[in-house]
């Protein structure tokens, strides 16, 4: 009986340490994301990258095609590329929480030290980001939908669908880029651009602005062994079924099929990820990398 | 001991003080980027993959091959506008949050000398990136070029790479005056500037008034001349004729330097009124 209250009081003493670990990384990380200037330019900062990228791709599609919006091929890459817009800024948050601590504010050592769970911390310094990310896509899909032709009519949406699969999505991104943290907490010397590259990377094997079928067929099975390929057919299953059934990638999966694949492959990913950076973790203690600067 | 206090350093003074700043500064950026082997691979591996991308999506939609060929033009100069962008303008930004900053104004060299270094430096380090992109991606993607004029190719690359350093050099001094918000603002401009200067279509598609406003960056008009001299249909995708683009290029290069020079002055003794030079609000 004591045991099992002693049990039920640690349970009770660890949610509190996850929920305070979070809270606390998320208030950190929306001040270090957000106080540097005044609102105004913070907004246009926070929406003229994807609204830029998205532009370059509407001016190349535009050029080529004498302007055929209506085709389903420009809808398809549209919003294959502002949802991309998450994939790049959740992961690259979480590897560069990381490098921020260590060795731009050099306060990792100390994190360490605070009563305070550290892989819970990092998912927290995400949530800043995830926020500003959320808006910046909405902008760029309406303006997409009100000036550009991309064909999602709201009330066609599958929202049940759309949301279960941005759940499911947003931690699958989460987890990869936790994944990649841990390597950065090894990895010590210029290695800023690691989140970039493996966001990069699968930017072409994706699927997220160009079908699969486009890749030669010697690396085309690269998009689909990642979960991101999953994520994005869904969320345009969700969003404009008509536009995804145009394309043949996914065709012989069901909507069920697929969210459980996507759900498969993050579990594998958790799973992958956790062990992964509780190794990269150790290894770091052992090598003295915790507080290394290495002049970021 | 008394052999080393009493060896006498030769010190340079006027033009080859000036002449060891530009070497010295420009030593780290030619020698320095190459040891740092990680720099090599992602400065390398991020261009190609935004070229991958971009020539998929050209392929996708059916575009003539010529638009291949712009993109690995376009993707290889990403390389300069990156190192002006992250090791030019924000380059004093990095210098103060690391200490070295007021150790350059209080030695007895020319500002302007060490931003010329950083530039030849960085301008020699990004050609062969620059350079490596373009073999890549012609290799990858049987990109072949028909150069119609290489006297106008050579004085096209070398006005463009002077203006764009020159502009690099004078928003350094801009950057001298910022702090957390330096990281940010160069950012900022990263993106945009693919877009505005046509780096993956031509430039003329953005229409006259918004291409003639894009041009102030000098990479829009060297790119569009460029193209207009290595591909054979080029010419036919080109905003402005090549020697209108030659001028203008070579108005932005006299510009830009005298704005530099000017600049760097006025904004040093500024952040030195406002002790910003040492400042350090991470």
């Amino acid at each position: 009986m004591t045991l099992a209250i002693d049990n039920l009081k640690s349970k009770i003493g660890n949610r509190k340490l996850y929920s305070r670990s979070f809270l606390m990384a998320a208030w950190l990380g929306w001040q270090i994301e957000s106080n540097w200037t005044d609102p105004f330019l913070f907004a246009i900062y926070s929406i003229i990258k994807p609204l830029a990228a998205a532009a370059i791709l509407v001016v190349m599609y535009s050029v080529i095609t004498q302007g055929n919006f209506q085709d389903p091929l420009f809808t398809y890459m549209y919003l294959g590329n502002a949802l991309y817009f998450y994939v790049t800024q959740i992961m690259n948050s979480i590897v560069w929480a990381v490098i921020d601590d260590r060795e731009h504010y050099k306060t990792l050592k100390y994190i360490y030290t605070a009563p305070i769970h550290f892989p819970t911390y990092l998912f927290g310094r995400s949530v800043a980001t995830f926020i500003i990310s959320t808006i910046a896509v909405l902008i760029t899909i309406t303006i997409g939908v009100v000036f550009l032709h991309v064909q999602l009519d709201p009330l066609a949406v599958n929202w049940p669908l759309f949301l279960l699969t941005m759940v499911i999505g947003i931690n699958m991104l989460a987890l990869m880029g936790f994944l990649l943290a841990g390597f950065m907490l090894v990895i010590v010397h210029h290695s800023w651009e690691l989140g970039g590259a493996v966001a990069g990377s699968l930017f072409l094997f994706s699927g997220a602005i160009f079908p699969l079928e486009t890749l030669p067929p010697f690396i085309r099975w690269i998009g689909y062994l990642i979960p991101i390929s999953y994520w994005l057919e869904l969320a345009r299953r969700a969003l404009v079924p008509p536009i995804a059934a145009a394309f043949p990638t996914f065709s012989h999966f069901s909507n069920l099929q697929l969210l459980g694949i996507l759900l498969a492959l993050t579990l594998i990913l958790a799973l992958i990820a956790s062990y992964s950076f509780r190794r990269c973790e150790h290894i770091a203690r052992e090598k003295g990398r915790i507080d290394i600067v290495t002049n970021y | 001991m008394n052999a080393v206090i009493q060896t006498k350093i030769k010190k340079n003074t006027g033009w080859k003080l000036y002449l060891q700043t530009v070497i010295g500064r420009a030593y780290p950026r030619v020698i320095g980027q190459q040891r740092e082997k990680s720099w090599i691979f992602f400065e390398l591996f991020m261009p190609m993959l935004a070229i991958c991308a971009y020539v998929f999506v050209y392929r996708a939609i059916g575009a003539p091959e010529e638009y291949i060929g712009f993109v690995v033009v376009g993707g290889a100069m990403t390389a300069f506008w990156l190192n002006v962008l992250w090791s030019m303008s924000s380059q004093l930004y990095w210098e103060k949050e690391q200490g070295n900053l007021s150790l350059y104004i209080i030695a007895p060299n020319s500002m302007m000398a060490i931003l010329l270094g950083m530039a030849l430096g960085g301008l020699f380090a990004s050609l062969l990136r620059a350079i490596v992109i373009i073999l890549l991606g012609s290799l990858l993607f049987n990109v072949t070029f028909t150069v119609s004029n290489f006297l106008q190719l050579f004085i096209v690359f070398t006005l463009t790479m002077i203006a764009l350093y020159g502009m690099g050099m004078m928003t350094s001094s801009m950057f001298l005056l910022l702090s957390r918000e330096a990281w940010h603002l160069a950012s900022l401009a990263q993106e945009p500037v693919y877009l505005i200067s046509g780096f993956y279509f031509p430039i003329k598609y953005l229409g006259f008034w918004l291409a003639i406003g894009a041009s102030i960056i000098p990479l829009t008009l060297g790119l569009d001349a460029m193209r207009q001299l290595v591909f054979p249909s080029g010419a036919t995708l080109g905003f402005l004729t090549v020697p209108v683009e030659i001028a203008i290029l070579l108005m932005l290069s006299v510009l830009f330097l005298i704005g530099a020079y000017l600049l760097l002055r006025y904004m040093e003794k500024l952040a030195i009124q406002e002790g910003r030079l040492t400042e350090n609000r991470r």
